[in-house]
């Protein structure tokens, strides 16, 4: 790891201050993430500002959504009864995530102000219209993602929080890599106040995209034999020593099916 | 530099270290603690892992800055005076081989048991394998490992 400045502010104030001063500084949430990142010399910040006495943990049920802090670790998420109550298809999200001691670390906002490719939430917050609050501004899941490794965040924006609706039924499924356990391909599939939606990670070269193609036949008929005729087209999916565009197309309406089947 | 400040296996411990320091640089290069172990180095493999304010995470991926204010449990601290259930439990079943994952498999093993206890969930077989994805072993096939760990889920 090249030499860098390790701060932990006690405020967001105090975090937004750091940021501001310092340019070329990374935030540090779990850093499960960053840290083999920098080991890798793939990132080298002048200065790491460590999140955590920032007072952005926490869960809170206010009847038909949640607020998750960003802090909030994965674990935390996994066993919250709060989610439970109110978007339970959340919990199972988040205990799929990486392994029992990287979500005691790993946080909700430090995985999707990242967004992976490959991570589970931005298909998850997407499919589950779920609200992205910074300390600026809020958005929609769909608004923030914006891209492989890529938000709607400028510099010097902190996520917050994140609110999600319960849904009316959803279920999250992914085929994950065998050797790495990243999803190779997960469907959210969620019917929410507004109508289907199905949200896609693993699979797109811009990270995670809804497809209206699965959401019109689950409108007409939210079965999984409404999915068939479907054409799942690979242009524009990821293709690798894994696994090619067109497999992943393929397993984009497997994926897909079984969630319907699961919710 | 910078102060991290720690209470280790019930000890409290200060040391100025580089920022860049890991938690698990930090517990054997220190504090001379060596039964935690670097394996991958990639947060995959698991035998770094240690409970830090009692969770199980992988000190490779964990700055000694981060934990600092922390808690931390290695392996040379769950003996207390004669060997802790999973130690045991790892002996009478032979749960390793060449031993290099075990401090690692008997930390996870251990918070695994906590926690299914506190959840009032059964720690079943399956459970248990599900629950080892973090780490491995090159050795073992991990059944001798699977059967220590439910014996220690049984005396704990």
């Amino acid at each position: 790891m090249y030499p860098t400045k390790y701060h932990r502010p006690a405020s967001l104030a105090e975090a937004l201050q750091l940021l501001s001063e310092n340019e070329d500084a990374k935030l540090l949430a779990g850093g499960q993430t960053l840290l083999p990142t920098m080991k890798q010399h793939l990132a080298a910040p002048e200065a790491v500002i460590d999140l955590s006495a920032s007072g952005l943990c926490g869960i809170s049920n206010g009847g038909t959504m949640v607020t998750i802090g960003a802090m909030t670790t994965h674990a935390e998420v996994a066993s919250s009864a709060d989610i439970a109550a109110v978007v339970p298809v959340l919990n199972g999200v988040a205990a799929g995530i990486g392994d029992p001691a990287v979500r005691h670390r790993g946080t909700i906002g430090g995985s999707i102000s990242n967004n992976d490719p490959s991570a589970d939430y931005p298909a998850a917050l997407v499919g589950l219209d779920a609200r992205i609050v910074t300390n600026a501004r809020e958005l929609s899941a769909e608004e923030f993602f914006d891209g492989m490794f890529a938000t709607a965040l400028e510099e010097g924006e902190i996520v917050t929080q994140i609110r999600v609706v319960g849904p009316k039924r959803a279920a999250y499924v992914k085929f994950p890599n065998p050797a790495s356990r990243y999803a190779m391909v997960g469907v959210m599939v969620a019917e929410t106040a507004d109508g289907i939606r199905v949200a896609v990670t693993g699979a797109g070269e811009d990270g995670v995209f809804r497809h209206e193609g699965l959401e019109a036949a689950l409108a007409a008929d939210f079965s999984p034999a409404a999915l068939d005729p479907v054409e799942i087209s690979a242009e524009g999916l990821l293709s690798d020593m894994h696994a090619t565009a067109e497999y992943r197309a393929h397993l984009v309406k497997v994926m897909a099916k079984r969630a319907v089947a699961a919710c | 530099m910078t102060q991290v400040t720690l209470t280790v296996n019930g000890k409290a411990v200060r040391r100025d270290v580089p920022d860049t320091m890991l938690l698990v640089e930090f517990l054997r290069e220190e504090l001379r603690l060596t039964g935690t172990h670097v394996g991958c180095d990639t947060s995959q493999c698991g035998a770094c892992v240690v409970h830090l304010d009692g969770k199980a995470v992988k000190s490779c991926t964990t700055l000694a800055a981060q934990a600092s204010g922390g808690t931390v449990t290695t392996i040379e601290g769950l003996a207390n005076g004669s060997l802790h259930p999973m130690q045991k439990a790892f002996n009478d079943n032979h749960g390793l081989q060449c031993g290099f994952c075990t401090p690692g498999m008997i930390m996870s093993g251990v918070d695994m048991v906590a926690r299914y206890k506190a959840a009032g969930k059964e720690l079943t077989e399956h459970a248990i394998r599900e629950e080892l994805e973090g780490n491995i072993c090159r050795c073992t096939g991990y059944h001798n490992i699977v059967k220590s760990i439910q014996q220690a889920a049984g005396e704990m």
